[in-house]
């Protein structure tokens, strides 16, 4: 998927991953979309409720062994 | 859609009991929430600028979890205090956990009111130079002003 900004936020534990998927959001615009990758379990479900909270879609999110990915598309 | 608002009351000064409203604070300022935390009695020391003596303590805390098992006169010892909070804290920073200081910056870069409670500085003969900068003072009435108003509150 095309995406215009990336944020590693692996090896972070709640809240971190969502706390910087905010920031990083800041830098886009509207309709831009951003990759999030975590290892944080807890972070597929709190990824949902982000965006559900926030409005910013989330286009497409994947698992890859302990890894996961996520790509939010700026409100 | 109309902004939401969570009101927490702090009143716990531990190093375990300072993690519920910093990571509830800075994650519903990321969701957009407008937030307040009133830091009352022991509370009020996860304002200091410094937090190196935020600690954990085994005492009284049967489930807190412990390499071997730890009677409780061993835990009452001398120095055991600061050791469970060394471990704690190397615990916390190898799982990446973030620390209270770098969650307490997140809420304060996302628009998180920090209200001290005016009386518990009065009755611990605190001083308001003891505590970060960005903190307003205020009493029960400045809280309710807000929690009355809130879709969240919650007491820690």
């Amino acid at each position: 998927m095309d995406f215009t900004k990336e944020l590693d936020a692996r090896g972070l534990n709640c809240p971190l991953p969502i706390i910087k998927t905010k920031k990083a959001l800041g830098d886009l615009q509207s309709g831009q979309v951003l990759k999030v990758l975590s290892t944080d379990t807890g972070s597929v479900k709190d990824m949902q409720a982000f965006a559900a909270q926030t409005g910013n879609e989330l286009v497409g999110s994947e698992a890859q062994g302990k890894e996961y990915v996520f790509f939010l598309r700026k409100k | 859609m109309t902004q939401k608002r969570m009101a927490i009351i702090a009143s716990k000064g531990t190093l375990d009991m300072a993690y519920p409203p910093f990571i509830l604070g800075s994650t519903a300022a990321a969701l957009d929430y407008e937030v307040q935390i009133f830091f009352t009695f022991y509370g009020l020391q996860l304002l200091r600028k410094d937090l190196s003596d935020v600690k954990i303590s085994p005492l009284a805390n049967p489930a807190m979890p412990m390499p071997v098992p730890m009677p409780v006169l061993v835990s009452a010892l001398p120095g055991m205090e600061s050791m469970a909070t060394m471990m704690m804290k190397q615990k916390i920073k190898a799982k990446g956990v973030a620390s209270i200081e770098d969650l307490r910056t997140a809420c304060l870069e996302a628009g998180v009111k920090f209200i001290g409670c005016q009386m518990t500085v009065d009755l611990f003969d605190f001083s308001h130079d003891d505590f970060i900068e960005d903190v307003e003072y205020g009493g029960a009435s400045t809280f309710l002003q807000f929690a009355g108003e809130t879709d969240i509150c919650l007491f820690v």
